[in-house]
């Protein structure tokens, strides 16, 4: 089971209100390289996982990554807290409002909806955790992207430390692979 | 106000070295000196967590924190509401 805890893992501090940049974050929130694809995707391949120690892994990043979909949540909440429909609108954000109001949606940040054909699942490890890897590398380079459209030092800290964690879950399910494809040739007999 | 949150922040970051160090344990489960390090930091982070459940009501439900007098945990703000003023945090 999981327990929430009522804090985020890293501080989020929006001081005013850029909906143009609460647009572009939704790529994180519900885009194809998403936290919430993160999250699923390694949730949902855990049980499939060959060895204690890759379950053990799969499990504690899908979690981690389950905190940074709230992080980016509450980083696009903050932004568009108190704008009105007119101001969504010169934002880009008019069909948004018009589908949504100002809920949260797991949509990418042109407003294509969330879907389970951004993830795959394999039950081999060596193809599950090379997708997994792919998936930090092309989370990092969003993050990367992100960080060029704002000039507010609040959401690039955050976001730069986000990014961070893209490269520290890269490097260890590489360590999980390398783990991986020694347990299995040591196992097959042909 | 500002108490509060500068505990938050220190239960944040030690709560993240504890992450960090489950996520290495992962794939190092037999590093000695990374067991050691995460057995000191999830000490601190109980202590620190005890005291925060206690200032100011549950981090965690579910039987994890207790709460005092009445019931805490419904209390704002949420952790999406938290509005840190310029250079609290």
């Amino acid at each position: 089971m999981w327990i929430y805890e009522k804090k985020l893992e890293y501080p989020v501090r929006v001081y005013s209100r850029d909906l143009r940049m609460a647009k572009f974050l939704t790529a994180q929130y519900g885009g194809p390289d998403s936290e919430l694809s993160a999250s699923i995707r390694y949730l949902n391949q855990r049980y499939t996982m060959p060895t204690p120690r890759t379950k053990g892994l799969l499990t504690d990043i899908g979690t981690e990554e389950m905190a940074h979909w709230e992080i980016v949540g509450t980083m696009i909440y903050r932004l568009i807290q108190g704008a009105t429909p007119d101001e969504l609108e010169r934002a880009g954000l008019g069909s948004h409002y018009a589908l949504h109001d100002k809920a949260l949606f797991p949509a990418d940040a042109n407003g294509v909806p969330w879907t389970a054909a951004y993830i795959q699942a394999h039950a081999d490890p060596v193809a599950d955790l090379h997708e997994d890897l792919a998936a930090e590398q092309k989370a990092r380079a969003t993050y990367e992207h992100l960080i060029c459209l704002t000039d507010d030092p609040g959401i690039k800290d955050t976001l730069r430390w986000l990014r961070e964690r893209e490269v520290i879950h890269f490097q260890r399910f590489g360590e999980a692979l390398d783990h991986v494809q020694g347990y299995l040739s040591s196992k097959k007999v042909f | 106000m500002d108490e509060k949150y500068e505990l938050l922040k220190r239960i944040q970051a030690v709560e993240f070295a504890a992450i960090e160090l489950t996520l290495f344990l992962d794939t190092h489960p037999d590093d000695q000196a990374a067991l050691r390090d995460y057995n000191r930091v999830a000490q601190e982070l109980m202590e620190l967590k005890k005291e925060y459940a206690a200032k100011y009501g549950p981090l965690m439900a579910y039987g994890h924190d207790s709460s005092e007098d009445y019931w805490k945990w419904v209390e704002e703000p949420w952790p999406w509401e938290i509005k840190y003023e310029r250079g609290q945090v």
